[in-house]
């Protein structure tokens, strides 16, 4: 069974969609796992043109690409948290 | 009980005023705030001797948390899965599910007026909806300008945000000539596209939300590389909210007419126009429009009240 480019580039892209949904779990700090979100909306925007819906992609591009990834660095920076390690083990409050 | 009662309707006295409300805390020096967490964090180091039991209770919760997580995570997969099971295959005819799409696809046109059937849908076929998203958005503004708001009253208060926030200010990324001059490039063109993706909502992919995305990321981006200054002038908070509500208020108006029209047998006044026009789809083009305006100010009101907890200026 021949694949066409498109469904090559289709399943290149929903491995590298699984692999940043899995590494965004397993990043050491709260700032890597911000930035490998974004990158999982970047490449979800590309899906969502490769399915016809470039109405959803626009979306996905400013706000989950953008906005979002936007509010969380914020949202770090105020609770002080860009070099945070993953809860659990680690340091608390007192690391400031 | 009763007097209590309607001491608090009319809004003279807080029944909760003394349950609720935390100590008010003292003002304080930046220095002082460094020592009590000193003090703090050497009564830390002396308590270590404790800290031996609450190791091991630490650990069987932790062994315990881990398990749970997995189990919840296999059981959420699980139930997804079997729910996706059930769905009709991409792509295939199924008269239960089509029958609603093909009268969409096949008289969407005629009966919005939109060539982007997507529009024509989510703001003709199923304008409520929108509508509650777009009063979702404006509740969510509400509630971020309620908790992260600071002003002169409860500077006090949050006396370490506030100090946080000053030196946000004074570190601000606009002096930045790296920021700057992206931002002048940048910023036109984000505005110029949010633009054309709003205005063109019903001929091509977008409309409301998606432009009024844009539009609000290039407001964060003209915030960020310029600071509020320039963003202070043309938009005060209080223009912000009056036009957010004006736009939502104009919704909800011209979306009951439409209802009321609908519901009773009206004829619809409102012109359709020639499909594939610019001012064509009937109220898509003005909905649109109110649409992003909510948006776009949404976004960046969360930015605004994020970064430095009021939106403007100080």
């Amino acid at each position: 069974m021949a694949l066409t480019m498109t469904e090559i580039l289709k399943i290149i892209l929903l491995v590298l969609l699984i692999v940043c949904a899995v590494s965004v779990n397993l990043t050491k700090t709260l700032l890597q796992a911000v930035i490998i979100f974004m990158s999982y909306s970047s490449i979800m925007c590309v899906i969502w043109v490769l399915m016809e819906s470039p109405d959803l992609a626009i979306t996905e591009a400013a706000v989950g690409a953008g906005v979002s990834g936007t509010l969380f660095l914020m949202t770090l920076r105020r609770i002080r948290a860009e070099d945070v390690e993953s809860p659990g083990e680690g340091k608390t409050d007192h690391q400031r | 009980m009763r007097e209590g009662f309607r001491r608090w309707l009319d809004g003279e006295d807080d029944v909760l005023a003394h349950v609720m409300d935390s100590e008010e805390v003292p003002y304080r020096t930046r220095e002082e705030i460094k020592e009590e967490r000193r003090m703090v964090s050497r009564e830390a180091d002396r308590e270590k001797g404790t800290e031996v039991i609450a190791g091991i209770e630490r650990r069987s919760f932790r062994a315990v948390y881990s398990v749970a997580a997995v189990v919840s995570c296999v059981l959420l997969i699980g139930v997804l899965l079997f729910t996706i099971a059930g769905l009709p295959r991409y792509g295939m005819e199924n008269p239960r599910t089509t029958e609603v799409v093909r009268r969409y696809v096949e008289k969407g046109l005629e009966e919005t007026g939109a060539v982007n059937i997507v529009s024509g849908l989510i703001l003709d076929y199923r304008a409520f909806d929108t509508l509650g998203e777009s009063h979702v958005l404006f509740t969510a503004l509400i509630c971020v300008m309620i908790l992260l708001r600071i002003d002169r009253k409860n500077m006090r208060t949050g006396y370490e945000d506030y100090y946080m926030i000053r030196e946000d200010r004074l570190f601000d990324m606009t002096k930045d000539n790296i920021m700057r001059g992206v931002g002048m490039i940048v910023v036109p063109c984000i505005f110029l596209y949010g633009l054309y993706v709003l205005l063109n909502g019903q001929l091509s992919p977008g409309g409301g939300f998606s432009g009024g995305a844009v539009m609000g990321a290039g407001f964060i981006i003209l915030a960020a590389a310029f600071g509020m200054k320039p963003l202070d002038r043309a938009l005060p908070e209080r223009r912000i909210r009056f036009i957010t509500f004006a736009a939502l208020s104009f919704y909800s108006f011209a979306k009951g007419y439409v209802f009321f029209t609908g519901a009773n047998g009206i004829p619809n006044r409102i012109p359709k126009g020639t499909p594939g026009a610019i001012l064509s789809g009937g109220l898509i083009l003005p909905l649109d429009i109110a649409v992003g305006i909510v948006v776009a100010f949404t976004m960046f009101g969360f930015y605004s009240l994020f970064s430095r907890g009021s939106i403007g200026g100080e």
